[in-house]
């Protein structure tokens, strides 16, 4: 939609913080999204995913540090910003007393498209949801809700679109039906920048990987690169790659492991 | 952005308009509790209270058109917080429309929900014998001064959908709405109220905007109460609207 500089990344972020009250959520967050890419910011609850998807979809300010989408600087030209992206919540952000359909043409008709009864219907049939078209969307499975709303992401090919936890909630069948999707999206051009806790996603999904931890980036690369991080498995009788996981976990320190089996002591103990 | 506000405002309150019309049973509980204290009052209590000449049922209507508004707003604060906590409040706000609109839909939305559920109430009340030999003008006045009265109250609507916590706590603020009312010349003549409580009855905003009903329903002059009447709306809607905004405010960037 929006012509702006097609040098550069999609989004650069440097030095982003956000702090509630004493809580620190972002202490210092820079990456970059390569034009056409996929992605993954990972984290646990409470690393900060939300709150830097939220700053770059124009919801919240940041105290610190700049985020730039599609050329335009979110906290000077957020108008230009909103023009540029699409926000998949964390929560299918659908509205459930009206059709599959309806929901189409609403967002097809605030983004001031012509014909936005052909582009719902358009978009029904890729997403498989044709069938469902004239059902009220509170009535849809999980998987159905979410494609809606990744399909109500795309109205107006915004050049980045943001997938805060797309998969969240969703059954092995939904999470497969959503990958799909997103692959497909980047096949597109379509930059995507998703959040997820689930490291299978992101190495199934993501061409670069960083890991929030605590409110920093403390590791991006390919997932290649993030595997270099360990020491090579010593080969003894059987050779084993390391997992994303076991990287996540060594990078990340094993603290609430720690936690966890601190807890579980003192319930021996009591 | 301006440019598209009032298209974009259309679009977005024709979405909720939906809401409306597909959950009619808001409006219908929305005017049932007033209809009951109608019937209440009239076959009831009314018998035992003196309004002089005057049939109880057009004494009493104005107020009870002032709880149907009381009780409608708190289903304009509760479709603002169904819409916050779904999260298609933030989808909005993170697309290229005018933003307010999305308020102003809900304003809107409130505006004609109401006025379903007013004329639901005044076509009982005509059952029940009440008369009124007002022209167009007094008409007029009183469909204005009830929207102005809307209005004021769906912006204190907006304050509570935005800062609720749970859908429960979205609705209460209308309690106190619906009951002020009763602490007001709207059922029986303030002179037979306890000094005190007549005091608060005879200054509270909901008794001069009974009694700028009321005399233009019974073709009386109004006197100084319309001035009071439209001030206290007027001054209601201007601190409201000013709490609301600052409550979007700091939900949005």
């Amino acid at each position: 939609m929006t012509a702006e500089s097609t040098a550069g990344p999609a989004i650069r972020v440097q030095g982003l913080e956000k702090a509630y009250g004493e809580l620190e959520v972002l202490r210092g967050v820079d990456f970059d999204v390569a034009r056409g890419s996929i992605f993954a910011l990972l984290g646990s609850n409470g690393s900060g995913k939300t709150t830097t998807i939220r700053i770059l979809a124009t919801l919240l300010k940041a105290d610190a540090g700049t985020a730039v989408v599609n050329g335009f600087d979110v906290a000077t030209r957020p108008a230009n910003v909103r023009e540029s992206i699409s926000l998949t919540g964390q929560f299918a952000a659908v509205d459930g007393v009206l059709s599959g359909r309806e929901n189409l043409v609403l967002v097809a008709r605030l983004r001031h498209l012509k014909a936005p009864g052909a582009v719902a219907d358009d978009l029904l049939r890729r997403f498989s949801l044709a069938d469902a078209a004239t059902r009220r969307a509170s009535t849809y499975s999980g998987g159905m809700r979410r494609r809606l709303d990744i399909a109500m992401s795309l109205l107006g090919d915004p050049p980045v679109i943001f997938l805060d936890e797309p998969t969240a909630g969703l059954d092995p069948e939904g999470r497969m039906e959503v990958w799909q999707t997103v692959k497909e999206l980047a096949g597109h051009g379509t930059t995507v920048l998703l959040t997820t806790q689930h490291l299978d996603e992101a190495e199934q999904l993501a061409d670069r990987i960083a890991i929030l931890h605590q409110g920093r980036i403390i590791a991006n690369g390919t997932l290649a690169e993030l595997k270099r991080l360990l020491p090579p498995a010593k080969a003894e009788y059987v050779e084993k790659q390391p997992t994303l996981e076991e990287v996540f976990l060594a990078i990340v320190g094993n603290d609430h492991i720690r936690h966890v089996t601190g807890t579980s002591n003192q319930g021996n103990h009591g | 952005m301006t440019t598209y506000f009032f298209g974009d405002t259309a679009v977005l309150t024709g979405r909720t308009l939906r809401h409306v019309t597909r959950s009619v049973d808001t409006i219908i509980t929305t005017a049932i509790t007033p209809v009951a204290m109608m019937l209440m009052f009239v076959y009831v209590f009314g018998g035992a209270i003196d309004t002089g000449p005057v049939q109880y049922v057009d004494y009493m209507l104005p107020g009870i058109l002032l709880i149907t508004i009381g009780s409608g707003v708190a289903y304009t604060a509760l479709r603002l917080f169904i819409d916050m906590r779904t999260g298609i409040f933030e989808r909005f706000q993170s697309m290229p429309i005018a933003r307010s609109g999305v308020l102003w839909a809900h304003v809107l939305t409130s505006l004609v929900a109401n006025l379903i559920s007013l004329l639901l109430v005044v076509a009982v009340a005509l059952l029940m014998g009440f008369r009124s030999g007002a022209g167009i003008l007094a008409w007029l006045a009183v469909a204005g001064i009830l929207l102005l009265f809307t209005l004021a109250l769906t912006w204190i609507a907006v304050i509570a959908g935005l800062t609720a916590k749970s859908a429960e706590g979205g609705g209460a603020f209308s309690y106190p709405l619906i009951f002020l009312p009763f602490l007001s010349s709207a059922f029986v003549p303030t002179a037979t109220m306890p000094g005190p409580v007549r005091w608060f009855a005879e200054n509270q905003p909901v008794t001069s905007i009974v009694d700028t009903i009321r005399d233009l329903f019974a073709r009386q002059p109004v006197g100084d109460d319309i001035g009071i009447a439209l001030a206290w709306c007027a001054g209601i809607l201007v601190v409201a609207y000013g709490f609301a905004m600052a409550a979007y405010r700091r939900k949005i960037a």
